[in-house]
């Protein structure tokens, strides 16, 4: 090529390669309809379904059956005298079937009666079977002129910020954000290496650090996205109040992203093939879809594994995320958080770049 | 002449066992096509490999356009091209995005739209790659190594499971790149292919070279530069093989498959003599031919295995 058209064709600045790699990435995911349906509709999906299956019902009607005899009316009437009945619903059916709609859960409680008074059959593994014997009972007793010693005013706490869906878009948000950084990262890795395209980039003077540079960076993309995506349908299907700070939720994202990105890389650096490291990605999220509170507050788990909980890096996201969409907790209250999150993600990138094998 | 690529020495064993190559020792000079030509499992990959500088050989010594990959990767892989065997680029990006991508990483690359050009994929440059054929998958290959704008290009294999119309157009595009002076390296088993796109080659087996030169040269070399092939049937049994040896001007015989291959010096001495040795044998000749010896009967000759067996 003569020598003139070299010095007038453009030359490529420092971050050409950097540019053209995160375009290419963006590219791609965004050609590939499964990608999406798993990065943004089926978080969405499930946020609706849960949503719906756990929504605040009118305060739970108890369904029991009083097994038929000659005191059964007696029985029906006290319930329909109680301050209670329209939390009970009753029918009346003769002991085998009773006893038989019981056992199947259509019914939560069998009540009876004979000379020596009432007689309750519950089962105490079920807690709307607990709660159907307190309420029938304290009609019962009601109805039949018992005082109670002391008033109390109930409020039911349905509002806003305490519902169950609210604990539960915060779960989603740090669930994505594990799912896609290390699906994004270390599934697009391995099969990038399985196609000998790493070995291709590395035959060429593109940087390698631009490379895992445009790598993060394309889920800094989707993140973004999906943050705002899970908020904003929390916000408008289910009236998510946001308490915390945008920029504050950003900033936990871009951490988390980033520090589970690492998490998938350090997970691909090695695998040769989709089928191993898929098998390695389940295997290292497995603990932290069960353990860190996603769905169900980790609380619930015995008191010697809660420090082992808190050390996980979903742990850290979710209880971050929490506090400051739910909370409004400001970002320099979540300093011991932050820093978990921060130290799995050094730590795994630093083993990542030791470790990683381009061909 | 300048040397663009040289070797001395090269050895590379895998985990500590497996030879692939030993003791290969290569002078490429500017501007030269030079073939590596070989079965499969010879050690060309390996060897390409080592003088792209993507594989540390065991031992020896590596010298490309004067400098060394340890202390000049960077300013090195500037101005290389390099098509590896089988690398499934991006399925989702079009040919014009794929070579735009690969363009972007050198400091001063070819225009983009004038490669596609170059290599008849102007057509294609907006459809996806996972909907080329395999002809045209090869040569956007060839693409995104010679935008690089490369003084050396490495091609392994570039054309194996092309059909004969793609491979012509490979043959094309190297001897073009070649005519703007540059140097090419390439790996193959065919034997036309060397034979006709290579200037120089060595011909690898078990990881050393045991031939090299212009491909004239390897087939002068050869003693008997022309081939008889025939077939008799109608032999009495136990008929000697030795017979055909005798036979005025024959260098070497070869039966394969129930074809008999001479290697002669002057046909026309052999072939009368032949037919009159059929006759007395009181056997019906069933075919006969003559061409001249190719690299495959060097191949044959040298290892007494043909280049595709493996």
């Amino acid at each position: 090529m003569a020598d003139t058209e070299k010095q007038a064709r453009r030359a490529n600045g420092r971050w050409a390669g950097y540019w053209h790699l995160l375009l290419a990435r963006m590219k791609e995911l965004q050609r590939e309809p499964e990608v999406i349906f798993w990065v943004f509709g089926f978080p969405l999906l499930l946020a609706l379904g849960l949503g719906i299956a756990f929504r605040d019902k009118p305060a739970d009607t108890a369904s029991i059956v009083i097994v038929e005899s000659s005191s059964s009316q007696r029985l029906v009437t006290l319930l329909q005298q109680s301050p209670e009945r329209g939390a009970i619903h009753a029918d009346v059916l003769d002991e085998h079937a009773a006893l038989d709609q019981f056992r199947l859960g259509k019914y939560a409680l069998v009540v009876s009666m004979d000379e020596q008074g009432v007689r309750y059959r519950y089962d105490p593994a079920r807690p709307e079977s607990v709660l159907a014997r307190t309420q029938v009972d304290d009609a019962l007793q009601s109805a039949s002129g018992r005082k109670n010693p002391i008033s109390t005013v109930a409020t039911a706490a349905s509002e806003p910020g305490a519902r169950y869906i609210d604990f539960l878009i915060p779960g989603l948000i740090g669930m994505n954000l594990m799912n896609s950084g290390m699906w994004g990262i270390g599934f697009a890795t391995v099969d990038m290496r399985q196609r000998k395209l790493l070995k291709r980039f590395i035959a060429t003077p593109m940087r390698r650090g631009d490379f895992l540079l445009a790598l993060m960076s394309s889920r800094l993309v989707l993140m973004v996205i999906e943050v705002a995506l899970l908020l904003g349908f929390g916000a408008l299907v289910f009236h998510l109040r946001v308490e915390g700070s945008l920029l504050a939720i950003l900033l936990i994202g871009t951490l988390g992203a980033v520090s589970f990105g690492a998490i998938g890389l350090l997970t691909a650096c090695r695998a040769q093939k989709i089928e191993s490291v898929s098998g390695l990605i389940n295997l290292v999220m497995m603990p932290m879809w069960i353990f860190s509170g996603v769905f169900f507050s980790y609380e619930r788990f015995p008191q010697f594994v809660q420090p082992a909980i808190r050390a996980l890096p979903l742990t850290a996201l979710n209880d971050a995320l929490r506090a400051i969409i739910l909370q409004g907790a400001p970002l320099s209250s979540q300093f011991a958080r932050i820093g978990v999150l921060a130290l799995w993600g050094a730590l795994c990138f630093v083993l990542a770049l030791r470790w990683f094998r381009w061909s | 002449m300048e040397v663009a690529i040289q070797c001395r020495d090269l050895r590379k064993t895998y985990d500590r066992k497996v030879e692939a190559v030993r003791g290969v020792d290569l002078t490429i000079y500017a501007g030269e096509c030079f073939g590596l030509l070989g079965p499969n499992g010879a050690g060309k990959t390996t060897t390409i490999e080592i003088l792209e500088g993507l594989l540390e050989p065991t031992s020896g010594e590596v010298e490309v356009l004067g400098r060394n990959w340890r202390t000049h990767e960077r300013e090195l892989r500037e101005q290389m091209g390099i098509s590896l065997q089988e690398t499934r680029l991006s399925e989702r990006l079009s040919v014009r995005e794929t070579v735009e991508l690969f363009a972007s990483f050198y400091r001063y690359p070819n225009s983009v739209e004038s490669v596609l050009e170059e290599l008849s994929l102007g057509e294609k440059a907006d459809a996806w790659v996972g909907k080329l054929s395999g002809g045209q998958k090869q040569r956007l290959a060839v693409a995104t190594a010679l935008v690089a704008n490369p003084k050396v290009l490495f091609l392994d294999e570039p054309t194996t499971g092309l059909d004969p119309q793609s491979r012509r157009q490979l043959w094309e595009i190297i001897r073009q790149f070649q005519e703007r002076k540059g140097t090419v390296l390439l790996t193959t088993h065919y034997m036309d292919e060397a034979e006709r796109l290579c200037d120089r080659l060595a011909i690898i087996d078990h990881g050393q070279i045991i031939a090299e030169g212009t491909p004239a040269e390897l087939i002068a070399r050869l003693t008997g530069h022309h081939v008889v092939e025939f077939a008799i049937s109608g032999r009495s049994d136990g008929a000697d093989d030795q017979v055909w040896r005798e036979l005025p001007g024959v260098q070497g015989v070869r039966a394969e498959d129930g074809l008999f291959c001479l290697q002669v010096n002057e046909p026309h001495e052999t072939i009368p003599a032949l037919l009159s040795e059929v006759h007395k044998q009181g056997a019906r000749l069933e075919h006969l031919t003559t061409r001249q010896a190719s690299l495959e009967d060097v191949f044959v000759q040298l290892t007494g295995r043909h280049l595709r067996e493996e």
